[in-house]
């Protein structure tokens, strides 16, 4: 090497050494459009000189083309990404921004303030050390502002940096700043923030964002940057107890079987001991294995594998923790929801719920009160629909471990996924497990299910039935109970109908109420299995969601789905209730197939045409099918 | 959040490790997108650290348009046999069949076909549920707002309008048949920590990256090199030896180099701290227009 590149290399050595002590700093920048957020961070890239010049010279052509600052540089538009949002002139997701400086790298959640976008804001504020909350000095602390920080509090930020906008624009007023800083303590008393650090400035200008401001020479604090660069952060994360959910187990070969996972909180060392708290199982750390040698110590963060000194049931989904202080393991908590689509909560719907590594079935059994993000107040509801957030009870379909968020937010967070659309539909932060989810056991008996349909000579099953009012499903259902019978075999017919005279009268048939009604039967109907019986269940159970419910409550093989496919057309010519007739003239509401979807099952196990089979042959198929796989 | 003890390398290492571990645990057949370019080396790094001890699980696919640089094949090759990679090669036959080629067809066509077309044939062909890609959010603005996980229906489509909300490190990796994700790990890293990183794990990298003296010819104000006798000079063009080096890698004829001295690692960051030209500029295909990156996410392009 010449002389130079070693003077290059010892420099880049020097420099890259420093770039070691640096670490990451995330936060949400929080506001609308008005109070001049994408202005706000736009200057911030500018000024740490994070902008390329051919990035440069595409933003003065778009300033000129689209700008809102007559020609002059519109920082804004180096934020909106998305094209139809530049037209539109908002920005209506999620988007973010890197930029560094001598002392920290930052990622910046850009996120909207508009109503509307809720989700938006808890998805950057999630993974968000603090955050900037930006206040339009004319207007002073809004409605905005309160919900903004309700939820970034929500998330568990507890540093907050106020940042009062505009200030050139109400001439550097000291007292303007002064009302809107005791505005706005007061108001964040009720919020569970630690540290709030008001900072006078303007984006627009420059004022207070990097160095000190000219204008404001009685504003003796630190610039939004130089607090940005000092602000202490990350610390909680390692004095929680030891927790790591296992990811995926690294079998190379029969000699290695190791754990890998991210630590989610507190240090593990060789030789600790640890627990996998569901099952109670424990050992203790042989190997801490990474691919650059192994670990004697490693701590929040780090991305490692755990070997054990015993053989331990462990597998993804499982939670490695500290012995003394173990997360609770529950099927029932309570937790704050935050609904993320378009389609509304239906309480009682199975979602899928994915905690750390581990993904089970959930529903909301109860939903406590809905939460007005503006006011802060609670109101009663029975739905969630989009951006609006409540307090339920969950109910899942098996223990899992699981710590309350704001003691540990890596163990205490989830989401909900729609089991047909995979939509992700919320997010959660556990509050506390629910007591008697630990003190109701299930009562074992002596005589089980088996025994009892042996002693009828049979298998016990469900036939669920569904289809279009009018479809024939409860004819054909009625002529297979006639034939099992004639064969002696011990059978229970549940019908719609019949059902919602006693057991749901209490239900009507909105989404909701519908949900329900399926899931009562389904529960129901599981009852009568284990009692042995051949049950035969007749609904137009119109979602695939609540069939598909029904069938996880059974053993595999158990349920079979009756699909009475008959043509909307002939359901409604035959129109033996004259339903469709009233609903065609609007006098009942949320009818299926009229006002009220049906989804077509896709894979049912037997299907009828309804439109040319006759309910005899529809039955003996049936029969001949239960032959088949030896239920009778 | 972050965690003040680790460094911001160690940390994002940690992340898209953890991604890494995500897709691999959840999905049936993944695969991982190789470019040969740096964004790939330093993510088949993390992919080897992310299962050590075992091999990485999962196949590499290279979607070859045959216009690569000739040194990034070599490199390729080397790479595959040295880690003991499964790599798959897919070349789009119709394009060939065609005779496509950024000279013949402009460069849009071109990479639509041999590109785009082709890493689509090839999803379905291998019926990969999962890709990996190198992607960073700092590259181009649509990149900003696209999830780690960023789904894709079964054409492929890109959706920026209706993606999945992504919090804390929960990742929803379900999908039916016919659709995927592309997974990004690297979403979180800039150019910087790229070239940091390459230099303090000390990671190998396509020797076009150093400043070496190559036959280049000026177009459009890009410095275009001359890699094989398929490029048809101009009258009175002639190929300049020039020292020149890349900041991208993709199709030599639509890859622009910069003039640099820069031969070592040190050198190249020294100039990234003082650069004023953003990386993407040496590539042809975003000149068109604002927001031209967006609409090629949309129909399936990387």
């Amino acid at each position: 090497m010449d002389q130079r590149t070693d003077t290059v290399t010892a420099e880049i050595d020097a420099y890259l050494k420093t770039q070691e002590q640096k670490n990451l700093l995330r936060f949400i920048t929080c506001g609308s459009v008005d109070d001049g957020k994408s202005t706000f961070i736009g200057r911030l890239l500018w000024d740490s000189k994070l902008l390329f010049e051919d990035q440069l010279a595409a933003l003065t052509a778009e300033s000129k083309r689209v700008g809102t600052q007559n020609g002059e540089i519109d920082y804004a538009l180096l934020l909106d990404g998305l094209q139809a949002e530049r037209e539109q002139g908002i920005t209506i997701d999620v988007a973010y921004r890197f930029f560094a400086t001598d002392k920290r790298k930052f990622i910046v959640a850009d996120t909207p303030g508009h109503e509307q976008y809720t989700r938006n804001m808890v998805t950057g504020a999630s993974t968000a050390d603090l955050a900037v909350i930006l206040i339009d000095a004319r207007k002073g602390v809004l409605i905005q502002t309160m919900r903004h920080s309700y939820l970034v509090s929500l998330l568990g930020i507890k540093k907050v940096v106020l940042a009062v906008n505009k200030m050139d624009l109400v001439n550097y007023s000291e007292e303007v700043f002064e009302k809107i800083c005791s505005d706005y303590t007061k108001f964040a008393e009720q919020l569970d923030f630690e540290e709030i650090i008001p900072i006078p400035v303007s984006a627009l200008k420059g004022d207070n964002m990097i160095g000190a401001s000219e204008a404001m020479p009685w504003y003796s604090g630190p610039s939004v940057l130089a607090h940005l660069e000092s602000v202490e952060i990350g610390a909680e994360d390692l004095s929680r107890p030891f927790r790591m959910p296992v990811q995926w187990v690294n079998r190379p070969n029969l000699d290695f079987r190791g754990f890998s996972g991210t630590i989610a909180s507190g240090t593990i060392r060789v030789g600790d001991v640890i627990v996998e708290p569901a099952s109670g199982q424990s050992s203790k750390v042989a190997r801490i294995v990474t691919f650059d040698g192994d670990l004697e110590e490693a701590i929040a963060g780090q991305a490692v594998t755990l070997t054990l000194e015993d053989e331990i049931d462990v597998s993804r989904g499982d939670i490695l923790c500290a012995t003394k202080d173990r997360p609770t393991t529950a099927d029932q908590f309570e937790a704050k929801i935050v609904w993320m689509t378009s389609d509304p909560m239906l309480p009682s719907r199975t979602y899928l719920l994915k905690l750390g590594t581990g993904t089970t079935a959930a529903r909301i059994s109860s939903l406590k009160y809905t939460v007005n993000v503006n006011t802060m107040e609670q109101m009663a509801s029975n739905t969630l629909k989009l951006n609006e957030i409540g307090v339920c009870n969950l109910s899942l379909d098996k223990s899992i471990s699981f710590d309350p968020y704001t003691d540990s937010p890596a163990t205490g967070s989830f989401i909900l996924i729609d089991r047909f659309t995979n939509a992700t539909v919320a997010a959660g932060m556990i509050d506390f497990a629910l007591r008697r989810a630990e003190n109701i056991h299930w009562q074992s008996v002596d005589i089980h299910k088996e025994a009892r349909a042996q002693q009828k000579g049979q298998k016990a099953s469900v036939l669920w039935f569904t289809g279009l009012s009018g479809s024939g499903k409860s004819t054909i259902a009625n002529l297979v109970e006639k034939k099992l019978h004639a064969l002696n075999k011990h059978t229970y017919l549940l019908d719609g109908d019949n059902v919602r005279h006693g057991l749901n009268k209490d239900l009507g048939f909105t989404d909701a109420d519908r949900v329900e009604n399926i899931r009562r039967v389904g529960e129901t109907s599981k009852l009568m299995v284990d009692a042995g019986l051949i049950t035969l269940v007749s609904f137009i159970s119109p979602f695939r969601s609540e069939r598909q419910m029904a069938r996880g409550l059974l053993e595999d093989g158990e349920f079979l789905e009756v699909f009475v496919d008959t043509p909307l057309e002939i359901c409604e010519a035959r129109d033996i209730k004259g339903l469709y007739k009233k609903a065609r003239a609007g006098e009942i509401k949320n009818f299926t197939g009229i006002s009220s979807d049906y989804e077509r099952p896709e894979n049912a196990e037997i299907v009828i045409d309804g439109s040319r089979q006759s309910p005899e042959d529809s039955a003996d198929q049936i029969v001949a099918t239960l032959k088949e796989r030896g239920f009778i | 959040m972050s965690t003040s003890r680790l460094t911001h390398l160690r940390q994002l290492e940690a992340e898209s490790i953890h991604i890494f571990r995500e897709v691999v645990a959840e999905f049936e057949r993944p695969v991982m997108l190789y470019s040969i370019g740096k964004d790939s080396a330093v993510l088949l790094h993390l992919a080897r650290k992310a299962f050590h001890p075992s091999p990485i699980p999962f196949p590499l696919l290279h979607v070859d348009t045959t216009w690569k640089f000739r040194e990034m094949i070599h490199f390729r090759d080397t790479i595959v046999k040295d880690y003991e990679l499964e790599l798959l090669v897919h070349i789009n036959p119709d394009g060939v069949k065609q005779g496509v080629g950024p000279f013949s067809h402009g460069s849009a066509l071109h990479t639509d076909i041999m590109k785009t077309e082709a890493l689509k044939q090839a999803l379905d062909h291998y019926k990969f549920d999962a890709a990996f890609g190198g992607a960073r959010r700092d590259e181009e603005a649509s990149r900003a707002k696209e999830r780690v996980f960023s789904f894709r229906n079964e054409a492929h489509h890109w959706d920026p309008k209706n993606q999945r909300p992504e919090l804390w490190n929960l990742y929803n990796g379900r999908v039916r048949k016919g659709e995927s994700i592309r997974a990004f790990p690297l979403s979180n890293w800039t150019e910087l920590d790229i070239w940091q990183y390459i230099y303090m794990e000390d990671i190998p990298i396509v020797p076009l990256y150093f400043a070496a003296e190559r036959p280049v010819v000026e177009r459009e104000g890009m410095l275009i090199m001359v890699d094989d006798d398929r490029m048809p000079l101009n009258e009175g063009e002639t190929p300049m030896m020039k020292s020149v080096r890349f900041r991208t890698l993709g199709c030599y004829p639509l890859t622009g180099a910069i003039e640099s001295t820069a031969a070592t690692l040190p050198e190249i960051i020294q100039e990234m701290l003082v650069a004023r030209t953003s990386e993407r500029q040496g590539r042809l295909i975003d000149k068109d227009q604002a927001g031209s990156m967006e609409k090629k996410k949309q129909e399936g392009y990387f």
